[in-house]
């Protein structure tokens, strides 16, 4: 199995997933500039990763410009054929923007931008994202956003319960989901979704700085664990 | 034909818009104590040219709901003007 990291003008947190993937996880890993129109060298058995950052200088809307960048329409065709795309932070604000993901992610309710580490609690773990956690689980993963708050409408958050979409949500560090865990005002508390065929993911919070034992916290790496170890699998 | 169109992307009246909120407590702070809710959206002017104010139209309304608004998050309105 392969990762692709795409690099958009503004990407931020790039290198720091190559590193990740390629260093700590030992995969096979290489970074797809945002003007390549083909991603041929993928198959659906691989990972597409949109990084973190403010592509485009988060012009017009997060996200908004960088899914006309020349590499989405592979990406979306790559989706679509059952291909794995994860978006972290704004690869998040990306995918929703690409129709990819349902929703949107509006500024954070308390007017600021919020760098600190939070509590998810793991709502599913039939995906193949996380698929080595534990339902119910606390992970530890920093957060750092101005533009967070995921939102739909009513019958789209209905869908997402209904289809067990929602793969994780902000709570405290026992579990609960209080306000006071929401850290940006997200609908029901939730921090990451899936799509409904399981194969695109988008999160906030950013499980790659939250890999390795330098990093002080190694809670995220259960996610990349996960998706490789499905993949030798298949 | 050219055409201007002033168009205003606003957020939807039930989202919280925190820009608008901080502006308030700003001018709150000021002494503006009248004013009662600021909500603050964007203002495109673009500058096309069409064959009709109707492919005009039709063109402003594509560019609305293809990028320049997001209907989950966004309402816009426009009007169009002859150059």
């Amino acid at each position: 199995m392969k990762f692709g990291v795409v690099v958009f003008p503004g990407s931020n947190c790039d290198k720091d997933m190559l590193h990740v993937l390629g260093n700590v996880m030992g995969a096979q890993v290489r970074e797809i500039f945002h003007k390549e129109t083909s991603i041929d060298d993928f198959s659906e058995k691989d990972c597409i990763v949109l990084p973190g950052g403010f592509s485009y200088g988060d012009y017009l809307r997060t996200g908004a410009i960088a899914r006309f960048s020349p590499v989405m329409n592979a990406i979306i065709e790559f989706a679509n054929a059952g291909g794995k795309v994860l978006g972290i932070c704004n690869g998040f604000q990306v995918l929703c923007e690409s129709h990819l993901l349902p929703g949107a992610l509006l500024r954070n309710n308390n007017m600021q931008y919020i760098c600190k580490n939070v509590h998810l609690k793991v709502e599913t773990n039939n995906t193949q994202f996380t698929a080595l956690t534990q339902k119910g689980s606390v992970l530890e993963i920093p957060i750092a956003h101005g533009e967070g708050r995921f939102y739909c409408d009513e019958k789209t958050l209905q869908e997402l319960y209904a289809n067990d979409q929602v793969l994780f949500k902000y709570c405290d560090a026992t579990g609960n989901y209080t306000e006071a865990a929401n850290p940006n005002g997200s609908i029901d508390n939730i921090a990451g979704i899936t799509n409904k065929t399981r194969n695109v993911f988008g999160m906030m919070p950013h499980p790659e700085r939250a890999s390795e034992l330098a990093m002080n916290n190694t809670d995220g790496r259960i996610l990349f664990e996960s998706l490789l170890a499905k993949a030798a699998v298949v | 034909m050219n055409f201007r169109a002033e168009i205003n992307v606003m957020p939807h009246k039930e989202l919280l818009d925190p820009q608008g909120k901080a502006v308030a407590a700003g001018l709150h702070k000021m002494n503006f104590s009248d004013v009662a809710d600021v909500r603050i959206g964007k203002h495109l002017t673009i500058k096309l040219s069409a064959a009709s104010e109707a492919e005009a139209k039709q063109k402003i309304e594509e560019a609305c709901k293809k990028l320049l608004a997001n209907p989950i998050m966004e309402s816009y309105t426009f009007e169009l003007f002859s150059e």
